[in-house]
């Protein structure tokens, strides 16, 4: 089998006295994988994708990309690294220096990474890549990032991510800046992306819904730590951790014969001031019993193709962290032997 | 049903000044309200919303002008009102809840002090035992403890400023609320709680609400009508579930399509293109180079309102001839 394409082992991140992410294993397989995180503010998520890009070196734990160890990469791994993971930021108003035209924004990392060496070169690279996300050369080459719309920004640092010809992108809220309308669009094209180019995408969100959509696994974190994680279809669609089910029916469809009605929620919605040493989300389950302020839940799988870290779910057998990284191979080869 | 309004927005048209010209962000709108009736009003950027929510307030700020219509509040236009009465009109008769609550409240002054400006405003000599008592009642019924009125923004989280925001709003028991995005940058679960909490103050106070926003997944959740602007016009009103079963303009169809579901995965689609710049707005609908369905008098003649069910208007020139809109594919638009 081959090495997957990230591999966390044992991560806790720590700022200060504060543990955003903790002692957390997951994996990312070789294959055009596509993977939501997803979770409130502070759950840690953009720790995750900040830790995933190398920006930061967890406090504790490894990070392994393609089976090496990204803290002891030579130079030259390094920099190959750095080409294959291309970041796309939540703000298209801030990641732009206004001082410089598009051109430049795109030729920059293709003469960084070497793979122009003019701007003749660059030229046909950088077309295509603006063909695949939707724009056109016209209305976005020669151009200052102002004379460009919030939309038509986000899609050059997608083009930007494109051109470099990536593993893996990992994409920060790219669409929580722009409308419905557009979201929609600018996703599509991310997705088209991993079917036509095979480059995997960690999307990390909030928004269950446009997760559900373009994503094949979820990882629902909690104050840092993995609450469920599997198939979309299964964590989304028939949710089994009480934060799941939490987040899934806060969900706002447009359906009428799912409205929430006025009536409180049975739940706090945000963090009350008592601290459990056991499961982080006690404090706000409905399900909560006393053995959940005291222990931490352990994960279990609960079905081939999803985790969940809660009390309640003792059927499951339980899994150690190495288990856990296995979870989303595990579920395809499953998945590969029913339809084989 | 305009005797019965608590609001009722005629012919309304505000106007920005720009060095290219007038650009029209909201152009020709009318509705009216009736007590109790809760309109979501949704559109993309640059649609003229938010623009409309800060008319109806009167809080249009140069470049921008009301440059024409009438605001009919309990009958009367706020629009002719001298800037005294318009001060007592406002939070009495008319509140607003801001988009993003961080920026309305005031950080180096306690929450009390906040609250007790608002009510002295109005009611003048109240006793302190008095405002106390309206304070903890007025936290209490948006579902924060009153011990947080002394505390300062920063000591707060974003839901819990959202309410606080909303509990100054409805200090005085408005007639009328409009709240502009109020929840644009909460959490899920946290955004669920303040819109119930919203729900239940409109209800108590038996107030109009006109919420803005841009998630038609949020306004079906809440309102009981919907309002759809594009570029400045009101194209579209009617009752939730006909706007969401059977909506009958193509741009409301296509903001419904861009929606993704949880039920079965599918390929998003956008609406492809942009709305037209302000300044120089198309003849005919302004929706025509982006519909699926446009033809040849959509381009040379603007479509007007007609009512097509009982509270149902659309500006579009399918109707009467349709009795509903017509099938279409998404990708079949030019951008």
């Amino acid at each position: 089998m081959t090495a997957p394409l990230v591999e966390l082992r044992g991560v806790k991140q720590v700022y200060g006295g504060f543990t955003a992410l903790d002692t957390l294993t997951l994996s990312v397989p070789d294959r055009a994988a596509t993977l939501a995180i997803a979770g409130e503010s502070g759950s840690g998520k953009t720790t995750l994708a900040r830790i995933l890009l190398g920006f930061i070196e967890p406090t504790q734990g490894e990070v392994r990309y393609r089976g090496k160890d990204i803290a002891t990469m030579t130079k030259a791994e390094r920099f190959e690294f750095r080409r294959e993971v291309q970041p796309i930021f939540q703000d298209p108003f801030d990641v732009f220096n206004p001082f410089y035209r598009i051109d430049h924004v795109l030729e920059m990392p293709l003469f960084r990474f070497g793979l122009a060496r003019t701007k003749a070169e660059a030229r046909p690279l950088i077309e295509d890549a603006l063909e695949r996300v939707g724009l056109r050369k016209q209305d976005t080459l020669g151009r200052f990032p102002h004379e460009l719309s919030g939309g038509q920004r986000q899609r050059i640092m997608v083009a930007r991510a494109v051109l470099l010809r990536p593993r893996l992108i990992v994409a920060d809220e790219p669409v929580s800046m722009v409308d419905a309308s557009l979201r929609a669009t600018i996703l599509d094209e991310i997705r088209d992306l991993n079917r036509n180019l095979g480059i995997a995408f960690v999307y990390i969100t909030h928004d269950l819904t446009t997760a559900f959509q373009i994503c094949d696994d979820i990882v629902v974190l909690y104050q840092g730590k993995v609450a469920e994680a599997g198939a979309v279809e299964r964590v989304i669609g028939a949710p089994k951790h009480p934060y799941s089910q939490l987040l899934v029916s806060s969900i706002p469809l447009p359906d009428l014969s799912r409205r929430w009605g006025d009536e409180g929620m049975e739940v706090p919605a945000e963090q009350s001031d008592r601290r459990s040493d056991g499961c982080r989300f006690a404090p706000r389950c409905p399900h909560v019993m006393a053995k959940c302020w005291s222990v931490d839940p352990a994960r279990s799988l609960a079905d081939p193709d999803r985790a969940v870290a809660c009390h309640l779910d003792t059927d499951g057998a339980p899994l150690s962290g190495e288990d856990i990284a296995q979870v989303f191979t595990e579920g395809d080869a499953n998945e590969a032997a029913t339809h084989a | 049903m305009s005797g019965a309004a608590v609001l009722d927005v005629q012919d309304l048209d505000v106007v920005y000044d720009t060095a290219s010209g007038p650009a029209r962000a909201v152009n020709r709108v009318s509705f009216a309200l009736r007590p109790c009736q809760r309109l979501g009003l949704i559109g993309e950027s640059g649609s003229g919303k938010t623009t409309m929510g800060t008319a109806l307030m009167r809080l249009t700020r140069a470049p921008g002008r009301i440059a024409g219509g009438r605001i009919l509040l309990d009958g009367a236009d706020i629009l002719t009102l001298s800037p005294r009465e318009l001060r007592a009109t406002r939070l009495r008769d008319i509140a607003l809840i801001p988009q993003g609550a961080m920026s309305a409240l005031n950080p180096v002054m306690r929450l009390r002090a906040q609250m007790v400006d608002a009510i002295l405003a109005h009611e003048p000599g109240r006793s302190k035992v008095e405002l106390d008592a309206r304070i903890s009642e007025l936290l209490t019924r948006v579902g924060l403890d009153p011990v947080v009125a002394d505390r300062y923004p920063h000591e707060l989280s974003g839901g819990m400023k959202q309410r606080a925001v909303m509990a100054i709003a409805t200090s005085l028991s408005p007639k009328v609320i409009v709240a502009d995005e109020p929840t644009s940058a909460l959490d899920v679960v946290v955004q669920r709680q303040v819109m119930q909490t919203l729900g239940r103050l409109q209800a108590g106070l038996g107030a109009a609400v006109v919420l803005i926003g841009h998630d038609m997944g949020l306004i079906a959740q809440f309102a009981d009508t919907v309002g759809v602007m594009y570029a400045g016009r009101l194209v579209e009103i009617g009752p939730v579930a006909a706007m969401i079963e059977a909506p009958r303009h193509p741009y409301t169809q296509l903001l419904i399509d861009s929606l993704p579901g949880i039920d079965v995965k599918r390929r998003l689609t956008g609406i492809p293109g942009l709305p037209p710049p302000l300044v120089t707005l198309p003849d005919g609908c302004p929706f025509a180079p982006r519909c699926p369905l446009a033809h040849d008098r959509c381009r040379s003649e603007l479509p007007s309102p007609q009512t097509v069910a009982p509270e149902h208007r659309v500006a579009c020139h399918l109707y009467p001839e349709h009795e509903s809109l017509p099938p279409f594919r998404a990708a079949e638009a030019t951008a």
